[in-house]
């Protein structure tokens, strides 16, 4: 049920935020990993260039790189079937397979809530996007304001830590500053090197790239 | 073919292949951890920046506008730990009073 009112909220802003209907779907369908979603129509919405959203849209759907790799082990697929597979990878079928009794408990998690996932997703897409398609103007209705809405949603819980804190706002703070001086939709993308200098600091002392907070103190990593 | 769907295709392959990279590369990169680090930080990054820049800019612009009380209430709405939908709609439901009341906001 989550699923399909997160998919409803997606379509609804896509739509509101300048793509049309086959253009959201084309995203739930192929692109099939929320966070790049959203992140890819947050950029294109504010003007941004296509390919930014799409280097942004990669970049957020790096993790699933790592989830799958965790669930290799568990499902040992080939051929076709791993081209089949690897679609399925996203947070919720992750999560539903790791840290089950059996192999086959584990391949069963990850399949039915996998393609259980892809359905909720689609179908919700596509009936956000027709209830939004009647709504005349967005900005009359506050629709600018929800995509941000929804990345705070997706960021809240993966700020556990000091750590996490400190990165999140200097990273919003670089983007910020970068904003009248760059085009629309790279201060995204430069403030993702705040991430990579953040991850190439040594663990222990101070992490966030440009402020020297006193940062490190917890580390859940 | 629309630089617009370029994008969306560019960005969707690219999304795949790297789901579909942890299939067929060897486990032995799960030891690397400072790209493990990176892959963990970037989701952060890229929300809040993006997070920022919708609520504070307009084009190349920064600003201060109603969707900053939207997002003021989504924080509390995510503190309280309710529901996306709900976090979303009374984000815009915000946003539009606020715009009501203020002319230009």
């Amino acid at each position: 049920m989550a699923t399909g009112a997160y998919g409803i909220s997606f379509g609804a802003i896509s739509l509101a935020g300048g793509l049309d209907f086959w253009q959201t779907m084309a995203l739930s369908l192929l692109m099939f990993t929320g966070g790049s979603q959203f992140g890819l129509i947050g950029v294109v919405a504010g003007g941004g260039a296509p390919l930014a959203g799409a280097a942004t849209a990669i970049m957020l759907g790096a993790r699933n790189a790592l989830y799958s790799l965790s669930v290799a082990e568990l499902l040992r697929v080939r051929g076709w079937r791993r081209l089949l597979t690897a679609q399925l990878v996203i947070d919720e079928s992750t999560a539903m397979s790791l840290g089950r009794d059996s192999e086959r408990a584990a391949r069963l998690g990850f399949y039915s809530t996998g393609i259980g996932v892809f359905v909720l997703w689609n179908l919700g897409t596509a009936i956000g996007l027709l209830g939004a398609s009647w709504l005349a103007e967005p900005r009359v209705l506050g629709l600018d304001a929800a995509a941000p809405a929804a990345f705070l949603a997706l960021l809240a819980p993966r700020l556990r830590g000091r750590e996490a804190w400190a990165v999140a706002l200097a990273a919003a703070m670089v983007a910020l500053i970068a904003v009248p001086f760059v085009p629309v939709g790279f201060p995204v993308l430069i403030a993702a090197l705040v991430g990579v200098v953040a991850g190439l600091l040594p663990v222990r002392p101070s992490t966030s790239a440009p402020e020297p907070t006193e940062s490190a103190a917890e580390k859940p990593l | 073919m629309t630089p617009l769907w370029i994008g969306i295709l560019v960005g969707a392959a690219g999304c795949y292949v790297l789901k579909l990279a942890g299939l067929s590369v060897p486990k032995s990169v799960l030891e690397r951890p400072r790209l493990l680090r990176i892959a963990g930080l970037l989701p952060v990054v890229l929300l809040s920046a993006l997070v920022a820049v919708q609520t504070f800019s307009i084009g190349s612009e920064l600003m201060i506008d109603a969707r900053a009380a939207g997002l003021a209430v989504a924080g509390i709405a995510v503190w309280r730990r309710w529901p996306f939908l709900v976090v979303v709609a009374l984000a815009a439901i915000t946003t539009a009073l606020v715009r009501m009341w203020v002319p230009g906001s």
